[in-house]
């Protein structure tokens, strides 16, 4: 019988919560690494024992953690990103340049073919990757060449906070960068193009025509369709048919469309999964329900999500990471909160119950389906 | 050899008690002191100073003999309490206020 795996990252240590493929009963271990932020925590496809995890501490720095037995012990491998080359500096709050100075990492993705190839998207933004389990980390420079310069922290800082590994086409992989935007390599990292033509901005740049600069909050895909991204901007729901090349508003009938995670179903390529928030200036669902928003048909058309989920009174936010599904038929899905609850639907999203309920603040949630 | 007093989270990382005792050979530096620390407990490097700058984190404290001495130069000498074993060289983590 198939089984889950959801590894959960908080601000004080990670967890990781189990089930069968009913997806009734859970067991939660943890906390791993207590007392530290666990900015994510993911496992490799192609290794489902193999699982790294990203450690940090305001005061004693980043650390990489990685398990060969499904979470059960950890030992810390490499830790040491140093930009490639000249370090360079991006755009200061001041509008002075301001060199680049790693703070920590915000994503680790594994390859879906080699468990110890992983990249790691890091703040202040660039990409790196390791091919010996994590032991050393390379940066993939070719990112920061692309108007590296102009690229601005917002007030979440810079962070490279979306890996998309396309299952299709090894050399091409998908990144966004927040108040930076999307970018996409057809190389395998060694050169990238910004992916940003069509997102709108009337309150987050000026110039709407800007390569670079876009606050883009998270994208997803569907393996079987890699050419179809759907993206959840700062303002915005988007998506684009061609790989990024254009993005139109599928917004339509969302309460807000502002919102930070976005997710796609397992085996309905046009099934997306939003969470609306209220406003920038204000991080919790519309009118105190926290309502996850479901588009069958590729976006526009969305349904409210609401069987068991708080419709009075909650103030939680879902961070850009903390929404994932399974790959069980039917499609769980999975997300985490500010208050430190996880939601999880084993039916698509119609019926949802709170696996736990009060962990710390949730950072990343990500799902294994184990064989 | 020294004896070397460590933060909560830095003993979790490296399965140690309380206090470690460490072998310098040489001049018993701060510098000294913590590559010590790595080489003995290499899970432990990049937590103090920063890998690449080997600054010293902002948020970490080197006490010794009743004295901090977080702004001392790192390859000036520890006081010699701390060099005979006398007294431990004590690792803090600031206190994060409230």
């Amino acid at each position: 019988m198939n089984s889950v795996r959801v590894l959960v990252g908080t601000r004080k240590g990670a967890f990781i919560l189990t089930a069968d493929a009913r997806r009734e009963q859970w067991t939660v271990s943890g906390p791993h690494f207590a007392g530290w932020e666990i900015y994510h925590l993911n496992g490799s496809p192609a290794d489902p024992n193999r699982l790294y995890a990203s450690q940090s501490s305001g005061w004693f720095g980043q650390l990489i953690q990685r398990s060969d037995d499904s979470g059960q012990t950890w030992a810390p491998v490499g830790n040491q990103f140093v930009y490639a080359g000249e370090t360079g500096t991006h755009q200061w709050y001041d509008g002075t340049q301001h060199p680049w100075e790693f703070k920590r990492v915000w994503r680790l993705e594994p390859s879906p073919t080699d468990p110890d190839t992983v990249y790691a998207g890091v703040e202040d933004a660039a990409l790196f990757r390791s091919h010996d389990g994590g032991q050393s980390w390379h940066e993939l420079p070719g990112l920061r060449a692309v108007k590296g310069h102009l690229w601005q922290p917002g007030a979440g800082g810079m962070g490279l906070h979306t890996i998309l590994l396309d299952p299709r086409n090894p050399n091409r992989i998908f990144v966004a960068i927040s108040a930076a935007g999307a970018f996409r390599t057809d190389d395998g990292g060694g050169t990238w193009q910004p992916i940003n033509r069509g997102l709108k901005m009337d309150y987050e740049l000026p110039d709407a025509a800007a390569e670079v600069g876009h606050c883009v909050h998270s994208i997803a895909l569907h393996p079987a369709r890699p050419d179809v991204l759907f993206m959840q901007k700062h303002w915005d729901v988007m998506r684009s048919d061609d790989a990024g090349e254009l993005w139109h508003e599928i917004s339509g009938n969302l309460p807000s469309d502002f919102g930070f995670p976005i997710a796609v179903h397992a085996h309905e390529p046009d099934t997306v999964y939003v969470v609306p928030i209220k406003s920038d200036s204000e991080h919790f669902p519309p009118d105190g329900k926290l309502r996850v928003y479901r588009s069958r048909t590729g976006g526009n058309e969305w349904e409210a999500l609401t069987n068991g989920l708080p419709q009075s009174d909650c103030y939680v936010n879902v961070l850009r990471s903390a929404l994932a599904v399974d790959s069980l038929d039917a499609c769980g899905i999975y997300f985490g909160t500010t208050g430190g609850q996880v939601y999880a639907s084993a039916d698509g999203g119609d019926h949802w119950t709170a696996i736990v309920r009060d962990l710390p603040a949730v950072l990343s949630v990500a799902v294994q389906t184990l064989p | 050899m020294i004896r070397v007093v460590l933060p909560y989270h830095l003993r979790t990382l490296a399965g140690v008690g309380r206090e470690v005792a460490l072998q310098v050979d040489g001049p018993v530096t701060l510098n000294a002191a913590l590559d010590a620390l790595d080489t003995k407990y290499p899970m432990l490097r990049g937590t103090l100073r920063d890998p690449v700058t080997r600054q010293r984190r902002s948020l970490i404290r080197f006490f010794a003999v009743g004295r901090d001495l977080s702004h001392d130069l790192p390859d000036a000498p520890l006081p010699d309490a701390v060099a005979l074993g006398a007294e431990p060289l004590i690792i803090v983590g600031a206190i994060a206020g409230g």
